[in-house]
């Protein structure tokens, strides 16, 4: 068998020693993450949003994309009108012209957002849909990705990933050109922390 | 084989295709470059990323057994493939089962390396390359000239008149944005008839049984979420050891490769999808082999981002065909003599030893010296040319003669003073035909120290 082979070839052949060196804690820098963060996303091409209060999601999906006939989300107080519980295909969010996700966890360095399969309900729905909207807690933005995947444990769901801005593509003599095969824009929503009192 | 001289010859007989090709991929480096300096541990990560990579070939056999229970416990199936046949005939039996006439596939080297596509064409399965740089080569039926960026080596017009043939775009038309428009419309209908996707993969975790593919697009995702069964294929030496891992190598990849911060899509895959089926496909394909080589073993921790490539002054000018591998540039011309020595000969003579392949590169794989180590293995195993072999016997004759040396030396000065231009320049002197030959001094350095030290 193969397995054994390989196995076996490798033992033969791999070299001694090298132990795992333990990762640093690297110094966060003095911005505030939250700043950073923005900058990030905007650079990647995304644009940020500051959400204050109830209803201001939905003013904002509303106010971006007044012509939007299907929006897709399973957040609670979004009007979706695209029953994400009926969908048996994955294929049938093709015409899916905005969706809104909840994100877990935003990485100040590189403006990435961590999204589970939970969070999305079909894998396929964040890249699928014309447009994307990302809802974040802005107390949910560390620093780097050493402490973001300190936080996230990355088996917790079947599918989980890091979203960085809208697809994109240079494979055309470096021209950079949004909209690939998957979302063509991406919208992040911060949410203040709940401030107590 | 043609050379790889041979062949950049071919290519830089167009002069400003050169310079655009040059500039194009020094672009790249620079953005590479800043992205690098804008974090402060850059160099720590760095060593730690290769520190990791040690500790993985030092282990591979238990990681790759760890990964497997861990990846069969989420539901997923586990293939071995001792070679790229085996790996072809494990992915054409999965389709089978499935009766999949369609395949849609994001970017993967391993894929390339074993010649996948033809495979399952020749056996009726339609496999379309969803990475916009890949499918514009496969619609051109060319191969990849670099790992990240595919078609690197085509302009804006060629790619508007091949989508033009191809996919019906204006004729003439070559704006990136409508023509990846164009695309988009074309490779949605591919998606959603697809019944497999394949992907390659950039990190598989030994620790959760999972694996990580870094995309810009979208396309690996697009495929792999769509079509009900998923084949994820790597090499054995994808495997790091735990998530917290990621973190270093997210860090790195997007840096080196792009200059981004992070690719847009880093996606972690550990169980099928809901009535989805899962397969990964962990290859070896002469790596083991590789492992063996203790001068050569290092180049397995590459996490193919291609910064060695852009930086390179003879690939920039020289273009990635001209190596006539998969896996062009530095890291291709240590990786091919150890797949067949005598065919890929040429390739660590393309070279200028700079150096700066592993200043670049993200696990510090110490590119340069391993291209002069495989000079010396391939001039032990008489694989020179004879006109290099010659040369390289005269050379070292003179050289150790100082007799010889002395005289040798005094008839070049007076030869390139005195001789008219065609004894110098002619078919004979491969350092005469594309530059001039230095001016010779009065005399030479021992003759000047000699004159000195009298003197006194
Ligand atoms: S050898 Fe290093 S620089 Fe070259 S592609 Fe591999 S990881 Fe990148």
């Amino acid at each position: 068998m193969s397995k054994n082979e390989i196995l076996a070839a490798i033992r033969r052949n791999k070299p001694t020693g090298a132990v795992l060196p333990s990762i640093p804690t690297f110094p966060e820098g003095k911005a505030s993450p939250v700043v950073t963060f923005i900058t990030m996303v905007e650079t990647g091409g995304g644009q940020v949003i500051r959400a204050s209060g109830p209803g201001a999601l939905q003013a904002a999906i509303e106010n971006r994309f007044p012509d939007a006939k299907r929006i897709a989300s399973p957040i609670p107080g979004v009007k979706s009108n695209v029953a994400l519980g009926a969908i048996h295909s994955p294929s049938e969010l093709e015409p899916v012209d905005v969706a809104v996700i909840s994100g877990r966890l935003g990485v100040a360095e590189n403006g990435a957002i961590w999204v589970t399969e939970e969070d999305c309900i079909h894998r396929v729905l964040p890249f699928i849909t014309q447009h994307l909207f990302l809802l974040l807690d802005e107390a949910a933005i560390v620093h780097n990705m050493h402490q973001a995947y300190e936080q996230i444990q990355v088996d917790a769901s079947g599918f989980g990933l890091f979203i960085a801005g809208p697809s994109k593509t240079a494979d055309i003599e470096q021209s950079l050109v949004i909209g690939a095969q998957g979302a063509r824009s991406l919208t992040v929503v911060l949410e203040p922390p709940l401030t107590s009192g | 084989m043609k050379e790889h001289a041979q062949k950049s010859a071919e290519f830089i007989r167009d002069e400003s295709r050169t310079d655009w090709h040059d500039e194009a991929l020094w672009f790249v480096r620079s953005k590479r470059d800043r992205a690098a300096h804008s974090i402060a541990e850059w160099e720590q990560l760095r060593e730690l990323a290769s520190q990791v990579k040690d500790n993985v070939l030092a282990h591979l056999d238990q990681y790759l057994e760890q990964f497997e229970a861990n990846a069969q416990r989420n539901g997923v199936h586990v293939h071995w493939a001792a070679d790229a046949a085996e790996h072809n005939r494990i992915v054409h039996s999965i389709l089978e089962k499935h009766n999949v006439q369609r395949l849609v596939k994001s970017k993967s080297m391993l894929t390339e390396e074993c010649h996948l596509n033809e495979y399952l064409t020749e056996r009726g399965v339609e496999v379309v390359d969803t990475d916009l740089g890949e499918r514009i080569i496969q619609l051109k039926e060319e191969p990849p000239s670099h790992i990240v960026m595919p078609a690197i080596h085509l302009k804006k017009e060629e790619v508007g008149e091949l989508f033009h043939q191809k996919l019906h775009t204006e004729k003439g038309a070559s704006d990136p944005q409508y023509l990846t428009e164009a695309a988009r419309q074309h490779l949605r209908q591919k998606f959603l008839a697809a019944g497999a996707a394949i992907t390659g993969v950039n990190f598989a975790v030994a620790e959760t049984g999972g694996v990580v593919v870094c995309t810009n697009e979208g396309n690996a995702d697009m495929g792999v979420h769509l079509a009900p069964v998923q084949i994820h294929c790597m090499g054995i030496e994808k495997i790091i050891p735990r998530a917290e891992h990621l973190g270093i190598f997210t860090r790195l990849l997007a840096r080196s490769a792009t200059g981004q911060p992070i690719t847009i899509y880093t996606s972690h895959y550990h169980r099928p999808k809901v009535n989805g089926e899962m397969h990964i496909v962990i290859v070896d394909n002469g790596r083991t082999t590789q492992l063996g080589r203790a001068d050569f073993r290092n180049s397995l921790k590459c996490i193919r981002c291609g910064a060695c490539m852009n930086t390179c002054p003879i690939y920039r000018r020289s273009g990635g065909h001209s190596y006539g591998y998969t896996i062009p540039g530095p890291i291709g011309s240590i990786l091919t003599p150890g797949i067949d020595l005598k065919k890929y000969s040429g390739l660590p003579f393309a070279s200028t030893l700079c150096g700066s392949c592993s200043d670049v590169c993200p696990v510090k794989i110490n590119i340069h010296e391993q291209l002069y180590r495989w000079r010396q293995v391939i001039v032990r195993e008489g694989h020179l040319p004879p006109a290099k072999r010659q040369g390289m016997k005269w050379a070292g004759k003179v050289l150790s003669n100082p007799g010889w040396y002395n005289s040798l030396g005094k008839l070049t000065r007076w030869a390139l003073r005195q001789l008219p231009r065609p004894f110098l320049y002619n078919s004979f002197n491969e350092w005469g035909r594309d530059r001039e030959l230095p001016q010779p001094p009065r005399q030479s350095f021992k003759e000047w120290y000699q004159n000195k030290k009298t003197e006194k």
